[in-house]
């Protein structure tokens, strides 16, 4: 394989890989629990994860899921 | 690509997709290999998608690239955010996923593998991608605004109000047969009712190491979680074998109603961290990753179709339902081709993450495509089975007899040949003592995907263990939208009754939670009930209840957004949304008034009354014939009021078309987007 080629292989490898990770970050809640913290400047703690869900909970127990 | 090589591979695409619809279609006689129905599927997707999408997005929607999202403009942090496109699709998909998709193919393939296949394939590409599409990028014009305020801005308040109604009956309705399906397939099942049941301590589990051993790290605790039900699986064969536990876990329809019920309140009612949100991420986990699997498993096997193309079960004899082809089989078959509950999270928390107009063609038409991917997996897991087994495990007793000679006889008969000898030793591979009577169609997926696996991994002797797996997949996964449509539709009874009494709209206030909660589950709970109680099965009658109500919210969704391209200035375009529309409206009504008054006892609610009626008198005659007659109230009230909402668009559409009617758009007014080409990819 020629080196510029595997080079973009490479790169696009690691691409989906970041999305694919990013993805599921998103739907697991990790990535909206970092920008909680990240916007209320508090450190990971239980209090924290709390009150992270309590901002949460109204809005993922209204999400609906299909058949 | 060049232009000439694009058209070239685009005419081989066409090739082979016109052959392989062909031999799926045309082809008689010897059994076919399920990969002519991949790769049909394929190419009717790949088709549909760069020729049709890209139609309705360049000449009917006009996708800007330039206009801001509500994501970009309304951009808070929590309910707004400008988000990748792949991301917001795999959020897309996993809430429009459920198991709709894999159930409604199995029951449908008494029929064989040709109407539902067709269907699947030609509802996905004209109606459900196209629907999930438009409402998707209206609600994105729409700052993110949901469906029934849609219907109410643009159709009519009369509209909002049966967007509102509709979807109250939908989740009720859904509610009862998802929990009758999770019945059927672990009732005098000790190995599926122990592994499904340890779910619940372990999503206790994974939400208090959530919240108070390593605070968020959810995908951490979610392999956790999929490494205990892995572990539950295997200790369930163990169960299983243990005479005391096994009797235990050997459990009746009645009694695992009652505990759904149970755990139905008790998780629209605890806090959401603690059971609702771990189970969550913990079917998620396994739905995304099993639907992977079966894809492989289907590709690499290619297993042949036993299933003809057509039974003789078109004429609506049918033991799974009753019903003819038409109008059945297409409300039977919903989310694989088109589900109006899809347009609720079309405009429900998508909208609000799409970073740019011209994302909403992937996420709107492309999810929708890979549901129905999934629901041609679901035709082939069903078809893979020799027809014989397939109708022993989906007949109610009544029909086909309790003892396993009479069943195997009747159907036998039917020139479905099949020996008691046959089950016994299937339901003894997979570990069930028996696999008789096993409606809903969740224990035949299970069956073929077990078959589908342990032929491509393990063999015959591990069939027991993905047997069980299946069932716990597809009961994980009904689980979860059971408490999660729960808990939506607690909120939703909470909005209304607030506006009588104040508190009872406050979602924490506890009294409010748990009357509201109390009433959402005694109406699926009622339906559960009944169905459990059906001499018919209950399958027969809640799930073209269900797939009716799910069609007809389909025909508001198609009524608003054809409303919305007229009033665009696109109504020589409208046929895209109007004959989908036309489709919907003919099948639902029709299976409406074949549920309703057709004289054929086992297909018409109320000549199923009037036979129990005449019938000899038990203590349950009276509650039978109640529930029958309910059961077409509901019918007839859904279809009525459908009925306004399209007589109010069609008055709508004549208004504007003869010019006597102002034909506002009601989007948001355009923002020239920030984000640079690519900032967001």
């Amino acid at each position: 394989m020629k080196p510029g080629l595997r080079e973009r292989a490479m790169k696009q490898m690691l691409n989906f890989a970041r999305i694919f990770l990013a993805a599921m970050r998103e739907i697991f809640d990790e990535a909206p629990y970092a920008r909680y913290l990240q916007r209320t400047q508090t450190a990971s703690s239980p209090q924290a994860y709390a009150a992270f869900r309590r901002e949460h909970e109204h809005r993922h127990a209204r999400r609906p899921r299909c058949c | 690509m060049t232009k000439p090589l694009s058209i070239l591979a685009w005419a081989a695409v066409a090739a082979v997709g016109t052959l392989a619809v062909s031999v799926v279609a045309v082809h008689r006689g010897e059994p076919i290999n399920a990969l002519w129905l991949v790769v049909a599927a394929t190419c009717c997707y790949a088709l549909g998608y760069r020729f049709y999408s890209r139609f309705i997005a360049v000449k009917i929607l006009v996708l800007d690239p330039l206009r801001a999202t509500p994501a970009e403009r309304l951009e808070n942090g929590r309910d707004f955010l400008v988000t990748n496109k792949w991301v917001v699709f795999g959020h897309h998909f996993a809430a429009i996923a459920g198991p709709g998709p894999l159930v409604g193919p199995v029951l449908a393939a008494q029929f064989g593998y040709l109407p539902g296949t067709l269907w699947i394939l030609a509802g996905a590409v004209f109606a459900g991608c196209v629907q999930d599409f438009v409402i998707l990028l209206f609600s994105v014009r729409r700052d993110g605004k949901s469906l029934t305020e849609m219907a109410k801005e643009e159709t009519g308040r009369v509209g909002g109000v049966v967007a509102y109604a509709a979807v109250i009956a939908i989740i009720t309705i859904l509610l009862a047969v998802v929990a009758l399906i999770v019945v059927n397939a672990l009732k005098s099942s000790p190995w599926g009712a122990f592994t499904v049941g340890i779910t619940i301590p372990i999503a206790l589990l994974m939400g208090v190491y959530l919240r108070r051993i390593r605070p968020g790290k959810v995908l951490e605790v979610s392999i956790l979680g999929f490494i205990l039900v892995m572990l539950a699986i295997w200790g369930g064969q163990w169960v299983s074998q243990n005479p005391t536990l096994a009797g235990i876990f050997t459990l009746s329809a009645t009694t695992l109603a009652i505990l759904i019920i149970v755990y139905g309140f008790a998780a629209s009612a605890l806090p959401v961290w603690l059971l609702l949100a771990p189970r969550d991420y913990l079917s998620t986990f396994v739905k995304l990753g099993t639907i992977a699997l079966l894809s492989v498993g289907i590709v690499v096997l290619h297993p042949t179709l036993h299933m003809p193309a057509f039974t003789r079960f078109v004429d609506g004899t049918g033991p799974v339902f009753a019903g003819k082809v038409f109008p059945f089989a297409f409300i039977t078959i919903a989310c694989g081709a088109i589900s109006g509950f899809h347009s609720l999270i079309s405009s429900g928390t998508t909208p609000k993450l799409i970073a740019r107009e011209t994302e909403t063609r992937l996420v709107g038409y492309g999810a929708m495509m890979c549901e129905s991917a999934v629901a041609i997996m679901a035709v082939i897991a069903a078809c893979v089975l020799q027809p014989g087994i397939y109708f022993a495990i989906n007949s109610p007793a009544s029909i086909v007899g309790a003892a396993p000679e009479a069943a195997a006889n009747t159907i036998s008969g039917w020139g479905f040949p099949v020996t008691a000898a046959d089950m016994q030793a299937l339901a003894h591979a997979v570990g069930e003592q028996t696999l008789y009577n096993r409606t809903g169609g969740a224990p035949a997926f299970a069956v073929g995907m077990a078959h589908i696996f342990s032929s491509t991994l393990g063999g015959q002797e591990v069939m027991a263990l993905w047997y069980h797996f299946a069932i716990m997949f597809e009961a994980l996964f009904i689980l979860s939208i059971l408490d999660a449509g729960t808990r939506v539709a607690r909120f939703m009874l909470q909005d209304a009754f607030g506006h009588i009494y104040k508190p009872l709209g406050r979602t924490s206030w506890y009294p409010s939670i748990l009357a509201t909660s109390g009433l959402v589950v005694a109406g699926w709970g009622y339906f559960l009930w009944q169905g459990v109680k059906d001499p018919l099965g209950g399958i027969n009658s809640l799930w073209p209840l269900f797939g009716i109500a799910n069609q007809l919210l389909a025909t508001v969704a198609l009524c608003v957004a054809t409303t919305i391209i007229i009033k665009m200035h696109r109504a020589k375009y409208s046929l895209v949304t109007l004959v989908p529309l036309a489709w919907l409206v003919t099948v639902t009504y029709t299976a409406s008034w074949h549920k309703v008054l057709d004289p054929d006892p086992r297909i018409g609610f109320l000549a199923q009354a009037r036979v129990l009626a005449a019938g000899p008198a038990t203590r349950a005659t009276g509650q039978l014939i109640f529930n029958n007659r309910l059961d077409a109230a509901v019918t007839t009230i859904l279809v009525v009021m459908v009925s306004l909402v399209v007589i109010e668009s069609v008055r709508v559409w004549a208004g504007i078309l003869s010019g006597k009617r102002a034909s506002p758009v009601r989007e948001a007014p355009f923002v020239m987007t920030r984000l640079a080409a690519g900032e967001n990819a």
